[in-house]
């Protein structure tokens, strides 16, 4: 454990090295050509600070998805981390978000993010406190007029993937292995059902759900226990505990390369998870584009349009969410059948119910 | 070298080398600990808002710690104050929620249930304990992972599937409008008054009942207590469901007052395992529990602050904390070498 948090510790170390010096870089070509100035002038009294949840900012999940969104927007309008620019801050436990979103807020960020749903009750309490500040909220709805709630169709994204892995799978068992039983996972399993079911509703989905989203070896022993029953590919939407399930895939690669056996991530483009020798065990990954509606938000904002006590929805018609590049592992005529039911679905064709019936 | 003088030193010594070797470990990382450590002092003393809130994280802690030390003395290693401390803070919460009464009425009444519900988690390894021997660390460690998933259970039936109850109604709420105002909207709440109050409650049956004077000796020898007709298995019984009652106060500490409700949990809080350390911190005396409390209260909720004002990873905080919280530990090291220095000046003399 220790050994682990010091691994991060470095790691951490050495990021903020190479994003420091990418700062650094990125300020001597701003200074060099003077004629854009004028719009990073403007830009510099804009300011905006994300809290993570327990995961993390190095979740390689959802609160990492929200930095790497906002450090885009940082460089793109040439701010810099720290007061004044963009910064994060982490939580070791729930009871740290309070004092981490009152932190940002004191520090004058113009908008606060809080990443995740555990954030909901932190996020009400300071709303109330703070009238002033812009706070925004992903996957909760917070009923406040100056708080911003984003919410994902995850169940769009999950269909895809149910349709995708319906056609790819070879022994008719496919899983599914749920972090917490919370609604926005419930939200995943239910799209994903529902686009197995429309394939070829004879198709077999195990469900587990391990309880946790920081349990590596839970999703390790769920994913052995669904491979050595059959299924060939596994959904997971289990943030941490999910990158057991790519343990359990790649070893099984590595023990026999013509095993059949797939992944599907979750939130971002696993593709690297998936990575073993030559081969990886990644089909695709259902994306939530975390960092896309930060930054929305934040340019919302910028323009002095922050929408307040506004519910805004991601779903597959503005890419908020949808797959990740499958890099071949999917054949083409079965990506162009995907296509197809991903433009049922913006057409309204299919509705992809939100909950498992 | 008196023996009150070596008493005061020995925490300061070690206090002053856990943040020399902190500041070594943060200088070596590349941050400057100056601004490390004033980031720590402005993130526990720094205004009315962090104090308040310093003292809101110091709550919980004080209650484990007593748990965790009330067994301790009985001879018991209650692990169990983790689930003991859930289970409470799921009743208080419960009881918060689901009836609306007279302040004066339904806030005992959120207390005692917590209080109650984290008794009986106490309750079932002392029983297994006493009759059958089963081995309490095992048993208790167990009724964590019960008490942890029985509860996120219990917390989505009541919300209709969802993650987290709704807020508690204000009648049973400890924050106040007043300590509200006074701390700057800190999360400080009467909690803490609670707690002080219960580590007189401590000192009192440990020091001035019979039953107090049993569960010692029960603790310091089974078969001597039993040749002199104590009742051991009763005792046994009696500890581990006082502990487990305190453990719950502290989960009543959540419900009613940090959070104000209860949310499905993916994991443990951690409160009541650090409780262990606080415990041993403070010898496992009841005012040894408030220093042991205090220090790893302000110093965890004080690192919060060392990366929002210093830009000091979370990674590196959490370990010049936990060196910090080793050297003060490891005091009897310090002690070790203090009496020997001054044994020897007495040789010299």
């Amino acid at each position: 454990m220790t050994k682990r948090k010091f691994g991060l510790g470095l790691s951490l170390i050495l990021a903020a090295g190479t994003m420091l010096a990418a700062c650094g870089s990125e300020e001597d070509t701003s200074t060099g050509e003077t004629g854009g100035g004028e719009s990073t002038e403007e830009a510099s009294d804009f300011s905006v600070a994300m809290v993570t949840d327990v995961g993390g900012v190095d979740d390689k999940s959802f609160n990492q998805s929200a930095w790497e969104g906002i450090q885009q927007f940082g460089e793109e309008n040439g701010l810099e981390k720290g007061d004044g620019g963009f910064d994060y801050l982490q939580s070791a436990s729930d009871a740290d978000y309070n004092t981490n979103l009152n932190n940002l807020i004191r520090r004058d960020f113009d908008v606060v993010f809080g990443i995740g749903f555990l954030m909901e009750g932190a996020v009400a309490e300071i709303a109330e406190q703070q009238p002033e500040a812009q706070i925004a909220i992903i996957d909760a709805v917070v009923d406040a007029p100056n708080v911003a709630s984003v919410l994902f169709k995850e169940q769009e994204g999950a269909f895809l993937a149910g349709v995708a892995a319906a056609l790819m799978t070879e022994t008719n068992k496919i899983g599914f292995v749920g972090g917490m039983e919370i609604p926005v996972i419930e939200r995943f399993e239910a799209g994903f059902l529902e686009g197995v079911a429309t394939v070829d509703d004879s198709i077999e989905v195990d469900v587990q759900y391990t309880g946790a989203f920081d349990k590596a070896e839970l999703g390790k022993t769920t994913a052995n226990r669904m491979y050595s029953a059959g299924a060939d590919i596994i959904f997971h939407a289990a943030g941490g505990t999910g990158n057991g399930v790519f343990t359990e895939a790649k070893e099984r690669k590595e023990a026999d390369p013509e095993a059949n056996i797939w992944v599907i991530g979750v939130d971002a483009d696993q593709y690297d998870e998936g990575q073993t020798g030559d081969a990886n065990v990644t089909l695709t990954s259902v994306l939530k584009r975390v960092d896309t509606a930060v930054i929305n938000i934040s340019e919302q904002a910028m323009a002095g349009e922050f929408p307040g006590g506004e519910t805004i929805t991601y779903g597959l018609s503005d890419d908020g969410v949808g797959l990740a590049d499958s890099r071949g592992a999917i054949p083409e005529d079965k990506m162009a059948q995907i296509e197809e039911y991903k433009q049922q679905v913006i057409d309204g064709d299919i509705t992809v119910p939100e909950t498992v019936e | 070298m008196s023996n009150r003088a070596t008493n005061l030193l020995v925490p300061i010594i070690s206090v002053i080398l856990g943040l020399l070797v902190g500041a070594v470990i943060m200088l070596v990382s590349g941050y400057s600990p100056v601004e490390g450590y004033a980031a720590l002092w402005n993130g526990i003393f720094g205004d009315m808002y962090t104090i308040g809130e310093t003292i809101r994280q110091i709550t919980p802690y004080l209650l484990a710690g007593l748990a965790v030390a009330f067994a301790f003395r009985s001879g018991l290693f209650n692990i169990g104050v983790e689930g003991q401390l859930i289970v409470g803070w799921f009743a208080a919460a419960y009881v918060g929620v689901a009836v609306e009464l007279p302040k004066i009425i339904h806030l005992p009444l959120a207390i005692i249930a917590a209080a109650v519900a984290g008794a009986l988690w106490g309750f079932v390894p002392g029983l297994l304990k006493a009759k059958f021997h089963v081995h309490e660390v095992i048993v208790t460690i167990m009724m964590n992972y019960i008490a942890l998933h029985v509860t996120n259970a219990l917390i989505r039936t009541v919300s209709d599937g969802g993650d987290r109850t709704e807020s508690i109604f204000a009648s049973a709420s400890l924050r106040s409008e007043f300590l509200e105002n006074l701390t700057e909207f800190s999360r400080l709440h009467f909690g803490i008054i609670i707690a002080l109050v219960m580590v007189g409650v401590m000192w009192f049956i440990l020091e001035k009942t019979t039953l107090g004077f049993e569960l010692k000796a029960v603790g310091f020898n089974q078969n001597a207590s039993q040749y002199a007709g104590m009742n051991v298995n009763k005792n046994i019984i009696l500890a581990m469901v006082i502990s487990g009652a305190f453990a719950g106060l502290g989960g009543a500490m959540e419900a009613l007052g940090t959070f104000e409700y209860v949310s499905s949990k993916g994991g443990f809080t951690g409160i009541g395992f650090d409780g262990i350390a606080v415990a041993l911190l403070g010898m496992n005396t009841p005012l040894g529990v408030i220093f042991g409390a205090t220090l790893f209260g302000s110093l965890k909720y004080g690192a919060l602050n060392m990366p929002n004002a210093a830009g000091i990873p979370i990674e590196i905080v959490e370990i010049v904390i936990a060196v910090i919280i080793f050297f003060v530990a490891s005091g009897y090291i310090i002690r070790l070498l203090l009496l020997r220095a001054s044994a020897k000046k007495k040789e010299a003399k």
